[in-house]
Order: C-alpha cells, then sequence, then structure tokens
C-alpha cells in the first residue's frame, strides 16, 4: 500500500510496510461503536481505581440520618444511600473494582489454562489430542455454573476461589479455539520455512505460532471478561459470592431488586453501570474480531 | 443405528463425572449440616451422624449414594427434615418445567424468526433493529432484566403482578419466561441472521431462485434447513444457559420451583437437595444434548457415518 500522495517510484521516500497489528489498529480506530465503548471502559476502571478520592464518603461509614435517601448533591450522595444508610456512588465504585477485578483475573486464569491446554493439544496431536479434547467435550456438557455455586457454598465466599473457580470454568472454549488455530496453522509454509532455517521447536512455537493464533485469543479475552462479570454478579445477586462489607454489582443489584418498589435508584444506578460495562466489552469484542479478521481484508 | 447407540454410550461417564464431583465436593467441605453455634452433646451428634449415615465410611456413603440414585431415592433432605429431596423436586419440578420449556420454545420461536427476517433485510433498519435488541438480550443478564421488567410493567403499568406463581396463573408466568427467554432469543436471532446470510448466498439457493420458486418457499424449505444448523447446535448450551437462569429467575419472581429449592439449599446447606438438583440438572442437560446430537445427524447428512 502506497499512500496517495507520494510517487511510486521514488525510491528515497520512507515508504513503511505495515505490520498485521498496525493494521488492525488502523481498523479499531474507525470503528465508532468500538472507541466509545474503550473510552467509557477507561473512564469506569479509572473511576473505579479512585473511587475513594472521588467522594467525601468511605465505603463503609453510616449516616444514620440518612437512610435510604434519593440522590442528593447537598451531601454529597450522588447516587442516594442505600437501606443501611451507605453511599450508594462509593459502594457502586467499589462494586466496579470487584466486579473488574474479577472480570480480569478470572479470564486471566482461562487464558492461562486454555491456551497452554489447547496448544499442546493441537501441537503434539495424534492420541494425546484425542484424549484431550474428549475430557473437554465431557466438561462441556456440565451445567458449569452449579458446580461454580458448590464451590463457593462449600468452600467459603471467598473471592480468591471465585477467581479460580470462574477461571476453570472457562477455559474450555478458549483451549478449543487455540487448538483448531495451532492445528491450521501447523503445517503451513512459513512454519516449514522456520524448520528449514534451523528455528527450535520452542522458537518455532513463541515466535511464531503464539502471534499467528493470538488474534482470536484476543477477541475472545475480550468477550470472556463481561461473561466473567456477569456471572460473578449472577453468583453475588444470589448471595453466595462477595460478602458484606464489601460489594460487588450483583450484591447491590440484588438489594436495589428487594427494595425497587420504595427507591428505584439502588437498583437503576448499579444495574446501568453493569449493563453499560457489559456493552462496552461485547462492542470492543466485535469491533477486534472484524479488526482483526482476516477474511475481511 | 451404530451412531445412536455410541452417543448414548458416551453420556453415561458424563453423568457418572457429574455425580462423582458433586458428591465428594459435598463431602470434602468443610463444615456440617449440623454445625451450630453451640456443639451438639457427643451422643447425640453421634446419633445425628448416625441417622443421615454420616458415621460410614466415605466410599461406602458413595456407593449408597449411587445405588439410592439408581432407584430414583435422592436420600433424606437436611433442612426440611419431614421431606426426601425426591419429594421437594417432585414439588419444584412442574413450575420449573413449565416456565424453562416454554423460554426454551420462544426462544426458538422468536430467536429464528427475527434472524431470519434480520438476514433477508440485511443492512435495513430492520437488522439494525434485530441487531441493536440482540445486542442488548445479550449485554444485559437476566437479573438485571427481570426486577427491570418488574419495575416497569408491575410496579409503574400495574399490568402483571410482581411476583408469584398465583398456582400457575398466565399473567404470572409471563414475565419470568420472557426475562429467562431474552438472552436466549438474541443469541439465537445472531446465529440465524449468521448463518441465513451466508447460506442465502450459496449456490443451492441460487438453484432455486433461478427455477423461479417463490421466495417464500426458497427461504423456509430450501435456506433454513441449512441455516438452522448451527442453531440446532446450540440448543445444547441454550438449555444449560436456561436451567441456569431459571435459579436466579425463580429466586426472583418467588416461583416455588426446583431452582428455588437449589438456592435456599445451598444458602441452608443442605446437602442432598443441592446435591440432588445439581445431579437431575446435569442428567437433564445431558439428555437434551444428547437429542440434539441425535437432532443433528438427522439434519446433516455428513455426519452419518457408515
Amino acid at each position: 500500500m502506497i499512500r496517495p500522495n507520494m510517487s511510486p517510484i521514488a525510491p528515497d521516500l520512507d515508504i513503511k510496510g505495515r505490520s498485521l497489528w498496525q493494521d488492525a489498529a488502523r481498523r479499531l480506530v474507525r470503528n465508532r461503536a468500538a472507541v466509545a465503548s474503550l473510552i467509557v471502559l477507561t473512564v469506569i476502571t479509572l473511576l473505579a481505581v479512585f473511587a475513594p478520592m472521588l467522594s467525601p464518603h468511605p465505603y463503609d461509614e453510616i449516616y444514620w440520618e440518612r437512610i435510604q435517601a434519593p440522590p442528593d448533591f447537598a451531601h454529597g450522595h450522588w447516587f442516594g444511600t442505600d437501606s443501611n444508610g451507605r453511599d450508594l456512588f462509593v459502594r457502586t465504585l467499589y462494586g466496579a473494582r470487584i466486579s473488574l477485578m474479577v472480570g480480569v483475573l478470572a479470564t486471566a486464569v482461562s487464558l492461562v489454562i486454555g491456551v497452554i491446554y489447547g496448544a499442546v493439544a493441537g501441537f503434539v496431536g495424534g492420541r494425546v489430542d484425542d484424549i484431550m479434547m474428549r475430557v473437554v467435550d465431557i466438561l462441556y456438557a456440565l451445567p458449569f455454573m452449579f458446580f461454580v455455586i458448590l464451590l463457593m457454598v462449600m468452600f467459603g465466599r471467598n473471592i480468591f476461589l471465585m477467581f479460580v473457580a470462574l477461571g476453570a470454568v472457562e477455559w474450555l472454549t478458549m483451549a478449543r479455539i487455540v487448538r483448531g488455530q495451532t492445528l491450521s496453522i501447523k503445517h503451513k509454509p512459513f512454519i516449514e520455512a522456520a524448520q528449514a532455517c534451523g528455528v527450535t521447536r520452542t522458537g518455532i512455537v513463541v515466535r511464531h505460532i503464539i502471534p499467528n493464533v493470538l488474534g482470536p485469543v484476543i477477541v475472545y479475552v475480550t468477550l470472556t471478561v463481561p461473561q466473567v462479570i456477569m456471572t460473578e454478579s449472577f453468583i453475588s445477586f444470589l448471595g453466595l459470592g462477595v460478602q458484606e462489607p464489601l460489594t460487588s454489582w450483583g450484591v447491590l443489584i440484588a438489594e436495589g431488586a428487594r427494595l425497587m418498589e420504595a427507591a428505584p435508584w439502588l437498583l437503576v444506578f448499579p444495574a446501568t453501570l453493569l449493563a453499560l460495562t457489559l456493552f462496552a466489552f461485547n462492542f470492543v469484542g466485535d469491533g477486534l474480531r472484524d479488526a482483526l479478521d482476516p477474511k475481511d481484508r | 443405528m451404530a451412531f445412536v447407540a455410541r452417543r448414548c454410550l458416551s453420556a453415561i461417564p458424563t453423568l457418572l463425572i457429574v455425580i462423582t464431583l458433586a458428591f465428594f465436593m459435598m463431602r470434602l467441605a468443610p463444615g456440617g449440616p449440623f454445625d451450630r453455634e453451640r456443639a451438639l452433646p457427643v451422643e447425640i451428634e453421634r446419633n445425628v451422624l448416625a441417622a443421615y449415615k454420616l458415621d460410614q465410611p466415605l466410599w461406602r456413603q458413595y456407593l449408597d449414594y449411587l445405588s439410592g440414585l439408581a432407584r430414583g431415592d435422592f436420600g433424606p433432605s437436611f433442612k426440611y427434615r419431614d421431606f426426601t429431596v425426591a419429594e421437594l423436586m417432585a414439588n419444584g419440578l412442574p413450575a420449573s418445567l413449565q416456565i424453562g420449556g416454554l423460554a426454551m420454545l420462544c426462544a426458538i420461536v422468536f430467536g429464528v424468526g427475527l434472524g431470519t427476517v434480520a438476514a433477508l433485510h440485511q443492512n435495513s433498519a430492520v437488522d439494525y433493529t434485530v441487531m441493536a435488541f440482540a445486542m442488548t438480550g445479550i449485554a444485559v443478564p437476566n437479573f438485571v432484566m427481570a426486577p427491570l421488567l418488574t419495575l416497569l410493567f408491575g410496579v409503574y403499568l400495574s399490568l402483571l403482578p410482581v411476583a408469584g406463581w398465583g398456582s400457575g396463573a398466565w399473567v404470572n408466568k409471563l414475565l419470568p419466561i420472557v426475562a429467562l427467554a431474552l438472552p436466549q432469543v438474541a443469541y439465537i436471532a445472531r446465529l440465524t441472521r449468521g448463518s441465513m446470510i451466508e447460506v442465502l448466498s450459496s449456490n443451492y439457493i441460487r438453484t432455486a431462485r433461478a427455477k423461479g420458486l417463490r421466495e417464500r418457499l426458497v427461504v423456509t424449505r430450501h435456506a433454513l434447513k441449512g441455516a438452522l444448523l448451527p442453531v440446532v447446535s446450540y440448543l445444547g448450551p441454550a438449555a444449560a444457559a436456561v436451567a441456569t437462569g431459571s435459579v436466579v429467575i425463580e429466586t426472583i419472581f418467588d416461583i416455588p420451583g426446583t431452582g428455588r429449592y437449589f438456592v435456599e439449599g445451598a444458602l441452608n446447606r443442605d446437602y442432598p437437595l443441592v446435591m440432588g438438583v445439581v445431579v437431575f440438572y446435569a442428567a437433564l442437560i445431558i439428555t437434551l444434548n444428547l437429542m440434539v446430537d441425535l437432532l443433528y445427524g438427522l439434519m446433516d447428512p455428513k455426519l452419518r457415518r457408515p
């Protein structure tokens, strides 16, 4: 591709080649929904990180004189207060912290397990591959949410356990994607070329296989994060996840749903923020898929 | 026939794994169902444990549980002293199956319908509306959608009851079914649209059109059959999602179903009840997956091996 204002024959002009990733980035930037979503996510993340500095109220302080008060700017309760008289704005942002953290960490767990499992199955092939993918098939058929709930019931409502449990659930699809990609790449000429040049096995995996399976993996990661956040909220909604005085969006929505007739703001703010985050992740995921999908080119 | 037999056989180890996992997770968990603030006198505790056969070796309990299951006996509930788990589940099942079944039906009918319409009007306003709706259905979880729906239709408009079962009146079922079906409608609409667009540009559709078939027939008789394959293979995960969703929907709408028993059991550490529900739902989902596989085999001749 040559920029139109440059003469194609002038050899001394700096015509830079664009890498796959630069191409993808350009396409992503052109996708308005994805860019807007990225901005939304950045804002929510920054708000969550700097939550305590933004409001004069701590997340567990009880204001006895303002219990279940509607949004009120005079006292700095921008989202109102909950049924225990705690500031909802700060609690919602603390919830965002937990929800985003669970989303990212559990996805990281699933990424590590899934990529290693899938790459090994795809790369080794043969009987090992058969057995490994058969295991994935069997696990796929299980109602996993019930097992996550069982785990949470049994071993206490521990946040770290939740990361592991959710990550352990979500790796299955990742493993399938990585295996499929590895299989489709394994016999490509550029791998053979690398072998012919004497690149070591690990070198091939690190330099050639992994960068080339990364595209679909990144897309799937951005679609896994909202799924994990949703699952965490689901479990917390049932009262089986994050425990008081800590909070997460699921906990806040559960309380909001209980009191929605008397105090709709308790439901509306956390629910909106959760929906907004999930929307944004989905749009970014779709945008990335369009940007990285070579079929479009 | 061999295909059917092979599929059926492969379902059995899956079910066994579920039961084994559930059983040992339950038994290895710290803290028992009879833990109280104040410790029970040793003798009473021993008697209680003996009554529920919790004093026997683990492998013994496991075998007992398995043989009980084979006879349809899920053991006694720890919390509801006078009921067996099987009785409790039989209590909740009619409501759960109605809600779940109708939600699945809605998901398939509306999902396929909307997806097809969107595909036929690709890149038109109709298409964008359907896809925006689908995005909403996917991004807004059912436990957010359900309270919002009740707030709108139950509280502000007072059209429908906010919660309760009303011994099965259809007005009580409407909101739960909608809340449960919505995410699945969205997924199926997206899937159908995608595969429909692909199928509509294939050669056999061009042939059907070339021989002068009416557009309606081209779509219903030729295109739909091919376009439905991905939808059929999604039905298994959809059933699992509906079963999981029913847990929270039944809690929100206060419906006396199996899902609510599951949550109560989980909060009360009523192990046999929780396990019974897990095993039952697992069996249901595995059976549905099996049926989906068989259906897929019927629809896609490529899968039928000699």
